[in-house]
């Protein structure tokens, strides 16, 4: 029923892209849903007078955060420690998950409860817990919905965004066993269904996992924003509470909440408010969990944090803003990133998180156009993060090169660079270039290109070389002015 | 490409400057009608024009496939040629925007203090066209005309790295029978991106079948911008799908005296 039990390999990136775009439903779909999205996200920001104030206190406080890192992390333990919570440190994956495992193992549980959460996704707990025939259950209802099909999601917020709601009917009956008359495609019921499923597991189950939005140094408290309650309730009615956190989302203060809980909901799903924000300090008798542990995650953060150009990735609060805005997610989708986190954020993170050789492809998937900079509501400047990373695959690629001679681009851009070095040289180059077109040239303009060039024809005639370059021009202008006059022209010619 | 008329001048703000034209590689071997356009509207409005010959090519290219370390030579080519300019005009945001974004890094990474200083002080004075026009000279109106009906593509690098907001719509309000018509979803990018139009071809055009579908949409006979290499990319489309829609740089828009009776 569900993919826990096996991981996907996914296509290389350029082949996943190719083959996405070949899906025209998809591409409506997503087209229609970033559409949406984009214009509410910019109604409910362009109404806030201080909207740029708040980003630059958002970027503010979250680079603070980071430069002090440390401070703030042994900080949030002993808060955590003091209000009876237990703080745990994974490195990486394995460590986090073995964590986990351990705690669940211990309490004999064959079940959990999830609320929603990227960090756990991004670690593959799911599959996991798995290992050891422990059934994780998403309650968030996109996530239930890609879970019980066996898919990933394809969004960061909207994971299901690319489900219909026969599809889902179709699902629920399977999943939950009803006769198929018991349910229509109506969403009121297929809701309706998916509660009474879900009330039965947050009542019977007596563990619960999540991530976690923020959490405060200061207090020891730990927050989720969720739009559905079901987070609510996996942070109440079970007895133990796991919550799985990268170590970027600590805040120094209780009162830096004020302007995340701003920025998050109005980036995220263009609302003004969500609909519960959950938050818990510790644990407390007679109320909620009676056990609470925290488990702080490296997992390639330290090293991005290294990272002079990298570190501003870590201020990102998993918005989803910058792919609801990016021209490639919207034809593309999510599922081509190869990872939890797509789209432009993803482009960035997981060449720095996880370092796949697959994530190479990532930085290229942009035209550096910046409408992901522009929403960004703590302004990661993620057009100059992927130029940076491009600057390192480049170079990766010539330190890992087993031989002595560049590949053909390399050498093409060397080659390029020594032209542009000199203009006598460039000069030379553009007399060449005229002359070398002649055999493309068809009816007035190059309609087949060759080589890397050929993608370029495929759909875009180029208009051939003019016999006259400007420089050309220049010179035969300034000479005929020369001429005429005996003026000493421009003094522009060396 | 025929001279474009420089007489009929309209009044000029200021004293006339002398600036030095930055002409970008693609624009003087591809479309050097864009750079001639840019001359004659500087002197149609009182402004002595210089072309530095050592110039080359920014380095954009390099720097925005990863190339950094090759690029620096361009860096190196560029701040010489403008050394001694009062201004540089560029007419292209995209170039405008990698040399003011990124030269200072790239100089400060080679560890060259010379090339750090001489970048410091020619990046200050580099301007892309509708900026030198709208904010230097304090001119909108370059005594133009140009009777079609035009759609103003706001390319990506010109809005979201240079803002340069609505100058080059102001500009073009100005021109002579110009009627501007509106163009759907201008702030979507186009797709060009550089290589990445031939590294992601398919997702390059992709973007440009739904770029073109709206500039057929704007009902207009010209698509006009302030960079020609996102013109280059749409052009190329609109060329292929045999639109009939032409493609012209901003500047020569404004250097037209097309239909001007007096």
């Amino acid at each position: 029923m569900s993919a826990e039990g096996a991981a996907r390999v996914p296509l290389p990136y350029l082949q996943a892209a190719s083959a996405a775009l070949q899906d025209a439903q998809q591409r409506r779909n997503l087209a229609t849903a970033t559409t949406t999205i984009r214009a509410k996200r910019a109604a409910v920001t362009e109404e806030m007078p201080d909207w740029e104030a708040l980003r630059a206190a958002g970027a503010a406080i979250k680079a603070h955060t980071l430069a002090n890192l440390a401070h703030y992390l042994e900080r949030l333990e002993a808060s955590v420690t003091a209000a009876g919570g237990r703080v745990h440190w994974a490195r990486d994956a394995a460590e986090a998950n073995a964590l986990v495992r351990d705690l669940v193992r211990a309490t004999g549980a064959r079940e959990v409860i999830k609320v929603k959460s990227m960090t756990t996704d991004e670690i593959g707990l799911n599959r996991a817990l798995a290992e050891d025939g422990v059934r994780a259950i998403e309650t968030d209802l996109a996530e239930l919905i890609v879970q019980l099909a066996g898919e990933a999601p394809s969004h960061i917020l909207v994971p299901a965004i690319h489900k219909n709601r026969a599809e889902i009917r179709a699902l629920f009956v399977r999943a939950f066993g009803l006769a198929p008359e018991a349910l229509s495609d109506d969403p009121a019921e297929l809701a309706g269904a998916a509660r009474r499923y879900l009330r039965e597991r947050f009542l019977d189950t007596g563990i619960a996992v999540s991530g976690a939005n923020f959490a405060v140094a200061e207090t020891g408290s730990v927050c989720v924003v969720e739009s559905e309650g079901n987070g609510r309730m996996c942070t109440t009615l079970p007895h133990t509470l796991i919550s799985v956190m990268g170590i970027e989302k600590v805040l120094p203060r209780w009162r830096d909440l004020e302007v995340f809980l701003q920025l998050l909901p109005r980036s995220s799903t263009a609302e003004r408010m969500n609909p519960y924000t959950s938050v818990w300090t510790g644990v407390h008798e007679g109320d909620g969990p009676r056990a609470f542990h925290l488990i702080l995650l490296d997992n390639g953060r330290s090293r991005t944090l290294a990272d002079e150009v990298g570190r501003e990735t870590l201020r990102c609060i998993r918005c989803s803003a910058c792919l609801n805005v990016c021209p490639v997610y919207e034809r593309v989708g999510g599922h081509a990133y190869g990872s939890v986190y797509p789209g432009p954020i993803g482009a960035i993170l997981n060449p720095q998180l996880r370092d796949e050789p697959r994530d190479e492809a990532l930085p290229y998937a942009s035209t550096l156009c910046g409408a992901c900079f522009e929403v960004c509501p703590v302004a990661i400047d993620i057009p100059r993060i992927l130029v940076e990373l491009r600057h390192r695959t480049v170079e990766r690629k010539r330190e890992r090169s087993p031989l002595p001679v560049p590949s053909a681009e390399d050498a093409a851009m060397q080659l390029a660079a020594g032209v542009f070095s000199n203009h006598r040289r460039y000069e030379a180059a553009q007399r060449m270039a005229r002359w070398g077109q002649l055999p493309f040239v068809r009816q007035g303009a190059l309609r087949s290109l060759p080589g890397p060039l050929a993608g370029w024809s495929v759909v875009r005639d180029l208009r051939p070389l003019p016999r006259q370059t400007f420089r050309e021009w220049w010179r035969t202008r300034t000479a005929a002015e020369r001429a005429t006059s005996a003026d000493t022209g421009g003094g522009d010619d060396a | 490409m025929p001279d474009l008329p420089s007489s009929g001048a309209p009044r000029v703000a200021r004293v006339p400057q002398r600036v030095a034209v930055f002409v970008p590689c693609y624009v003087d071997t591809l479309f050097p009608e864009a750079a001639q356009a840019v001359v004659v509207v500087l002197e149609r409005l009182g402004v002595e024009v210089a072309f530095p010959r050592a110039q080359t090519c920014c380095g954009q290219m390099h720097v925005n496939t990863g190339y950094q370390r090759e690029a620096l030579a361009m860096v190196r080519t560029f701040v010489r040629a403008f050394a001694d300019a009062e201004a540089v005009v560029a007419p292209s945001a995209s170039c405008v925007a990698l040399v003011r974004d990124h030269y200072a890094h790239l100089a400060a990474r080679s560890g060259d203090a010379a090339l750090e200083r001489a970048v410091a002080d020619v990046v200050p004075r580099v301007r892309e066209l509708s900026e030198f026009l709208v904010d230097d000279l304090g001119i909108e109106d370059v005594g133009a005309s140009f009777p079609h009906a035009v759609t103003f593509h706001p390319t990506c690098h010109s809005v979201r790295m240079l803002h340069v907001g609505d100058r080059p719509r102001r500009l073009l309000r100005q021109v002579r029978g110009l009627r501007l018509m509106e163009l759907p979803r201008s702030d979507q990018c186009c797709g060009f991106g550089g290589t990445f139009a031939v590294k992601n071809a398919d997702t390059s055009a992709a973007m440009l079948a739904d770029k073109v579908a709206d500039v057929i949409g704007s009902r207009a006979e010209v698509l006009v911008a302030a960079d020609n290499s996102c013109l280059m990319h749409i052009g190329g489309g609109l060329s292929r799908q045999r639109t009939g829609v032409r493609t012209m740089h901003l500047a020569e828009v404004l250097a037209s005296t097309e239909g001007a009776g007096a």
